[in-house]
């Protein structure tokens, strides 16, 4: 099954891993909020909070640079900011004639645009890093313990659960479609909107696919003595301990984020 | 793909129909690092029947993914009519290897019957006249003429099936290649299928467990055990050869 | 990949902070909303109804056509689920999708998570479905239905994308007048796959399992237009709205560009006042200068300008969109591989 391939969690003896998933939710959360917060060009506080997650990934055993390596893929994103480097007014670094245009690249632009591009990384970094020592239904535990609706709750658990096998029926579909698309040369592929009805035929097959599914299951909890609702798992009030892992993160971040508008040299 | 490389291709070496599909030290490592095709040599002729066999995990849905092009070979190559398959032949390869899957319903994606039967046709950019002969050509073939405005979804298992054959038959390829074709299927739904792959005339290459499919309709059989060949020969020394077999996880029909 | 899903799916820090709080707020109240109505008219089975049928948006979301120059279209899906389960359950199945895949797979972030439900999961189920039934009751028959469904998957997209270049302009990314008319522009090609996608998917369930669709659509569905016909009266009809499509793309450009391009005080203002403004004030548009072009006057030339930057960005996209999509189909043959393995 492809469900190794749905998950990014890793597995290992660490204390990061012991921690309880609410605590580290929040803590994620709050992580990525506080440099979110950042002021533009604070790049020593983005590089701290960078070596923050680099520290904590070494201390959860995956290497430091793991989550670092593998955040690139948020960065095609990074293109609804590029504009700020040409059109951000400021000192004039270099300027870039395109015939009837001149794009003039400013000080100011390149250093906003630096400041999105790499906080966004730092962030995507410490979400990775959620992922990676969290398994999934733990996480699903903690935002039902978090007072999440139970609809949604349940939702998202589900929706985990039949993710790997409707992928997969996707997977197929789309393979068995790729079999048939042949050419003999010359002009094929059909129309392009012939070829749009034939995606969407296949989106319709898998609904009725996934439909038929999700009645099996049902008619399957049914005959399991499932009366309507799922019952929730009973969480646990936090201990003592976690409460102050999580003012202690509170009181960092804080800090963190006084010291990088007070003190911290930003460009 | 690119049509002069393929024109070239066929003009260097015209298709010989002694070794119609050739596979020569075929590797395939997955990408997670799990290889599945530890070296694999086999020719095959046109019009030739061969059945492939083994157990599951044996590697035999992809060797038979890499005879369409749907895998590339990780070392070693496979040719087919001449073609070299790679990324740039896959299309043409396509055309000339027709794969069902063993679910009909991953094939199966059109609101018609017709309109399944139609998109080889279709997207090989054929005109409207030629894609309905072939539609009516291919559902006469597996004997579902009469039901082309009918919705797949609808039919039974056995006529998906022979539709889905026939999704691929009505692109006339040269070779058919089966991924389990029995499965699911009732006593009389297999009798009906062996007796229409009998009638069929183009090189047919099938993986199963079922032996007297084998023992019917394939002259040739190959097993196939850990991403290696075990044994190639005529259908009837194989199955009456018990030590092999069992040495294969497999048992006499 | 057409970036359908990848420009809507914002990584974090590209909202500010006040702006992702804000949309948080928001969605958070309608969706509280939705949860009182989808819980008040569901019946006990949508339990594992709505985890399956979110599993299948995901898987949906994955099923590509190809465009052209490696590019392929992609569906989003918040007007077909709409369609298909209500607006209210709709929603919540589509909040259900981004946060698992902010959770599990990092697209899209988690403290602008408020921002991109908005975008795509309320707009595209809530408004997509207030358009789709206001179309609806204006005309009779499947095909008017179908044709319903197409207009408000284009819209749900291109109100997406402009909620999003407002976002991005509130949140001092970009700059309102490149933001909104490449986001719209880009936007108003992507919808059409969006639209084609949703339609043809209605259009086979509805030959298929009439049953699935809500109450209304069947009763439509069942009288008078059959199915079949209905489907192929609206692939008949397919080169009229396309058309209608890239006219609407124009549109968006034409009516948007000169607002564009005014005085971007109030915005300024708004910045300002909440505190969140780093930008000097004057002059901040050079990427065509003065968003003007020489040699035309006025309101044409800020058109034509809007127009060549729709181009000029869509190249750009056009190249990113590539690299994502080397990217998913690495994923894709990844699963595929552990499926087959």
């Amino acid at each position: 099954m492809s469900g190794l391939a749905l998950d990014r969690y890793l597995p290992r003896e660490s204390p990061i891993h012991a921690l309880d998933a609410r605590v580290k939710f929040l803590v994620a959360v709050a992580f990525i909020l506080a440099v979110s917060l950042l002021p533009a060009g604070a790049f020593a506080s983005i590089a701290i909070a960078w070596a923050a997650i680099a520290l904590a990934s070494g201390a959860a055993k995956l290497g430091p640079f793991r989550p670092t390596r593998n955040a690139f893929f948020a960065l095609p994103f990074v293109l609804a900011a590029l504009p700020l480097v040409f059109t951000r007014p400021g000192e004039e670094l270099f300027a870039l004639p395109l015939g009837v245009f001149t794009l003039r690249v400013s000080v100011e632009g390149l250093v906003a645009f630096l400041t999105i591009a790499s906080k966004s990384w730092v962030a995507v970094q410490a979400a990775l890093l959620l992922a990676y020592t969290t398994p999934f239904h733990d996480l699903v535990d903690a935002l039902r313990a978090l007072r999440l609706p139970t609809i949604f709750v349940t939702t998202v658990s589900f929706m985990y659960r039949y993710l790997a096998v409707l992928s997969d029926e996707a997977s197929r579909m789309l393979r068995a479609r790729a079999a048939r698309s042949g050419s003999r040369g010359g002009r094929s592929g059909g129309r392009l909107r012939w070829r749009a009805v034939v995606a969407g035929r296949i989106v319709g097959a898998l609904f009725i696919r996934a439909y038929e599914r999700s009645e099996r299951v049902y008619q399957a909890m049914l005959a399991r003595g499932f009366e309507g609702t799922v019952r929730p798992r009973a969480s646990r009030a936090l201990r003592r301990r976690e409460w102050a892992a999580l003012a202690l993160a509170a009181a960092l971040l804080a800090s963190f984020e006084a010291a990088a508008h007070l003190w911290i040299p930003a460009v | 793909m690119n049509p002069a490389a393929a024109a070239d291709a066929r003009s260097v070496e015209p298709p010989d129909p002694a070794r119609w599909i050739e596979v020569e030290h075929l590797h395939f490592v997955y990408p997670n690092g799990y290889e599945a095709l530890k070296g694999i040599d086999l020719v095959i002729a046109r019009g030739e029947k061969v059945a492939i066999i083994g157990p599951n995990g044996a590697g035999k849905s992809t060797f038979l993914l890499h005879l369409n092009g749907i895998h590339l070979p990780s070392h070693g190559r496979v040719r087919v009519a001449g073609i070299e398959v790679t990324r740039a032949t896959v299309k043409r390869v396509r055309a000339e290897v027709g794969l069902v899957f063993q679910d009909p319903d991953d094939q199966l994606f059109s609101p018609t019957v017709f309109e399944d039967v139609a998109f080889g046709p279709i997207h090989m950019g054929l005109s409207p006249e030629e894609v309905h002969r072939r539609v009516e050509a291919a559902l006469a073939k597996v004997g579902m003429s009469g039901f082309e405005r009918r919705a797949p979804f609808h039919l039974s298992l056995g006529q998906r099936k022979r539709v889905a054959l026939a999704t691929v038959l009505s692109m006339e390829p040269s070779v058919l290649v089966l991924d389990e074709p029995s499965a699911g299927l009732d006593p009389r739904g297999r009798r009906e299928l062996i007796g229409l792959l009998r009638t069929f005339d183009e090189t047919l290459i099938a993986s199963t467990h079922d032996m007297r499919l084998v023992a019917e309709v394939f002259p040739r059989t190959v097993i196939l055990d850990d991403g290696r060949i075990a044994a190639d020969g005529p259908t009837e020394f194989i199955l009456a050869d018990d030590v092999l077999l069992e040495a294969h996880g497999l048992e006499r029909p | 990949m057409f970036p359908a899903p990848f420009l809507l799916h914002a990584p974090d820090g590209f909202f500010s902070v006040p702006v992702s709080v804000a949309f948080w707020v928001v969605t958070a109240a309608v969706l509280a909303i939705s949860v009182r109505e989808a819980n008040r008219s569901l019946e006990e089975r949508t339990v594992p109804t709505l985890g399956v049928l979110a599993a299948f948006i995901f898987a949906a979301q994955m099923v590509n056509f190809q465009v052209a120059g490696g590019t392929s279209g992609h569906l989003l899906g918040g007007v077909l689920a709409a369609v298909l389960l209500g607006p209210w359950a709709g929603s919540i199945v589509m909040a259900s999708v981004i946060a698992v895949q902010a959770l599990v797979f990092q697209d899209g972030g988690l403290v602008v998570m408020g921002a991109n439900i908005f975008n795509m999961g309320i707009i595209g189920t809530l408004g997509g479905y207030v358009v789709y039934r206001a179309i609806a009751s204006l005309g009779r028959g499947w095909r008017w239905q179908l044709g319903a469904a197409a207009v408000a998957a284009w819209f749900a997209v291109e109100a997406a994308a402009v909620v999003t270049a407002f976002q991005l302009a509130l949140s001092d990314t970009s700059p309102l007048n490149v933001a909104l008319p490449a986001m719209a522009g880009v936007h108003a090609l992507i919808g059409l796959g969006e639209a084609a996608i949703t339609v043809a998917a209605l259009a086979f369930i509805a030959s298929v399992r009439p049953d699935l669709l809500q109450a209304r659509e069947r009763a439509i569905a069942a009288g008078g237009e059959g199915h079949a016909g209905g489907l192929r009266g609206a692939l008949r009809s397919g080169p009229a709205w396309l058309a209608a499509g890239i006219v609407a793309s124009a549109l968006v450009v034409v009516v948007l560009a000169p607002f564009a391009s005014a005085d971007p005080d109030g915005l300024q203002r708004v910045a300002t006042d909440y505190g969140f403004d780093t930008v000097a004030q004057a002059n901040p548009y050079e990427i065509l200068p003065g968003y003007t072009v020489p040699g035309l006057g006025g309101t044409a030339s800020t058109v034509v300008s809007g127009l060549l930057g729709v181009l000029l960005v869509l190249a750009v996209v056009l190249g990113a969109a590539r690299i994502v999509a080397a990217r998913r189909a690495a994923r894709l043959q990844r699963e595929e591989a552990s499926s087959t393995a």
